[in-house]
């Protein structure tokens, strides 16, 4: 039996007027793995992990999640997928038991099995002592565990983590690492993830994808990318062999401004 | 390449198609969060509450002594009050948008398209939503128009169909709010426009002035300005004696018929906020 696929696309393909973001991708993502996307800001993994939850329609190609096209069957792919966006996606108004509460009741989890499953996120996440705070008083770690506990409350097949731990301090970051490989393990959960943290993706991912200006530039497990770039080669040596070296045009003032709002509200 | 093992998932998935239960139990599920939200803060409620009073209680006032406005019947402050009413509807949900904008610079608008529900039912929520802001707008004048002398109807029928008429109008305006706010998509932009669109609504329409006494191209406009059917529709229904000049079915008629349009636009419009 051929393994199966989580993810797959062919020529996905996004343009913003003129201007091409993502640029024929072809990826194959086995189920159970967890796959970095590493590149420069502006690379398009963002983008590339919007069109794969179906916020964005690709401009060209095909992409399937968990065995269903994100465009004509969008509404299965999002019953199968977990999402933890780049930007803070919890409401700073409600408690955490509330946010919780929500995602169990939109994605349609049986009113008998919703408490079951809240009580067992937040004891999962180490939430239960703030369950009843509001999560605007939330610490940037507290507030990622929360996220993630909304996300994978209806046991997706496929999470896609847009820079899981950006903002957090070392302890927060290394806390959210364990719990990501757990549930990777528990439930055969496979994980699509976007990092600038170079021991972030040498820690957890199985697989890396270099993207460069919309185009993979490398692809493989961390360390057969290192053995290609030289013999004592680390992955801030692969990064920057594959990314174009230097800092280039790539990336502009609104990424950039983007990304230190999101580290800003967290931290 | 096999992706993944398709026809099991397909069969078990047929029965889970998103039906009309999902539907209503996720319309339902986003509007309880609206409606604890609103409760959790009130403040803007009440601040909300400041300018209707005050066109209450100093213009109605001067105006009244004036005679200015011919209104039949009743007096000008029981003519105007279901026209502040809808002017306060008006004014709180045409800035909806931003509220909008802001849970989309946030990422809430991110995570909740993510969720296999159907954009209508997320843009319905926040049309419910907008319902319970206008119905303690309503409470507040129908308080502040009682102490004031003017003659209200408080049979349980008239109150019900006031109720309805509130959330219409607030569901229409803030749908159309929420549908600008697709369009401009950041919060400068949303003001400005808001600025602009909410004073033409308000004074080309019947809130504080009978339509008779408008020029024509000015009737004309009022007449295609849904603000107008709400006005009518309150002033028949709140006051004692109130008439309606278009004929509440015909109100009520219009401004489901606009909601249903505005409600389908936005459908379309409101995944594209973050695109
Ligand atoms: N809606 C849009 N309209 C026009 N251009 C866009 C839009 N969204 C993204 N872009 C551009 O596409 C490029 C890729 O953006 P994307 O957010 O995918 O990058 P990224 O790899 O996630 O970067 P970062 O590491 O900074 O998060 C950027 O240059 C960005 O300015
Ligand atoms: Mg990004």
């Amino acid at each position: 039996m051929t393994p199966s696929l989580a993810i797959q696309t062919s020529n996905l393909t996004k343009k913003f007027g003129e201007r091409t973001v993502v640029d024929h991708l072809n990826l194959s993502i086995e189920q159970g793995k967890i796959f970095g996307l590493l590149g420069p800001n502006g690379a398009g993994k963002s983008t590339t992990i919007k069109m794969l939850t179906t916020l964005l329609p690709p401009s060209e190609g095909r992409a399937h999640v968990a065995g269903f096209d994100v465009e004509d069957e969008a509404m299965d792919v999002r019953r199968k997928i977990g999402y933890v966006p780049q930007l803070v996606s919890s409401d700073g108004s409600l408690t955490a038991e509330e946010n919780l509460l929500l995602s169990a009741k939109l994605y349609r989890i049986p009113s008998s099995e919703r408490q079951l499953r809240i009580e067992e996120a937040l004891a999962f996440m180490g939430l239960v002592g703030v369950r009843s705070k509001l999560v605007r008083t939330f610490s940037g770690g507290m507030i990622r565990r929360l996220e993630l506990a909304q996300a994978v409350l209806h046991r997706p097949l496929v999470l896609f983590l847009d820079e899981p731990t950006i903002g957090l301090d070392p302890v927060a970051r290394r806390t959210v690492w364990e719990k990501l490989k757990e549930m990777n393990k528990r439930f055969a959960m496979t994980i699509l993830m976007t990092t600038h943290d170079m021991e972030e993706a040498d820690f957890l991912c199985d697989e890396l994808g270099i993207l460069h200006q919309g185009v993979i530039a490398a692809i493989g497990g961390p360390d057969e990318l290192k053995k290609q770039v030289g013999p004592e080669a680390n992955l801030d040596d692969v990064f920057i062999h594959f990314s174009g070296a230097t800092i280039t045009e790539s990336g502009n003032f609104g990424d950039v401004r983007q990304t230190r709002r999101t580290a800003n509200r967290l931290g | 390449m096999e992706t993944f093992d398709k026809r099991e998932e397909r069969q078990t998935d047929l029965a889970k198609k998103n039906s009309l239960s999902d539907y209503f139990a996720q319309t339902y599920a986003l509007s309880e969060i609206e409606f604890k939200k609103l409760f959790r803060d009130p403040t803007e409620l009440f601040t909300r509450a400041v300018q209707p009073i005050l066109w209450l209680t100093v213009f109605g006032q001067v105006m009244s002594k004036v005679k200015a406005v011919p209104t039949g019947e009743i007096s000008y402050l029981a003519f105007m009050s279901p026209g502040i009413l809808a002017q306060s509807i008006l004014f709180s949900a045409i800035f909806f948008g931003i509220a909008i904008i802001w849970e989309k610079d946030l990422g809430v608008v991110h995570k909740l398209l993510v969720t296999p529900t159907a954009r209508s039912a997320l843009v319905l929520a926040k049309a419910v939503s907008s319902g319970f802001r206008g119905l303690v707008q309503a409470v507040i004048i129908f308080i502040v128009a009682y102490l004031m002398g003017v003659k209200l109807n408080f049979h349980p029928v008239h109150l019900l169909l006031v109720i309805l008429s509130v959330f219409m109008g607030s569901a229409i305006f803030s749908t159309f709010s929420l549908i600008v706010a697709c369009l401009v998509k950041t919060r400068e932009r949303f003001m400005g426009i808001g600025q602009v669109l909410t004073m033409p609504l308000f004074f080309a329409s019947n809130a504080i002035y009978p339509i008779e006494m408008m020029p024509k191209w000015l009737q004309v406009i009022s007449q295609i300005n849904p603000m107008s059917y709400l006005v009518d529709s309150l002033r028949a229904l709140m006051l004692e004696g109130g008439v309606s000049h278009f004929g509440i079915g015909l109100d009520f008629s219009v401004m489901i018929l606009i909601f249903g349009l505005m409600l389908f636009i936005a459908s379309k419009l409101y995944a594209g906020i973050v695109q």
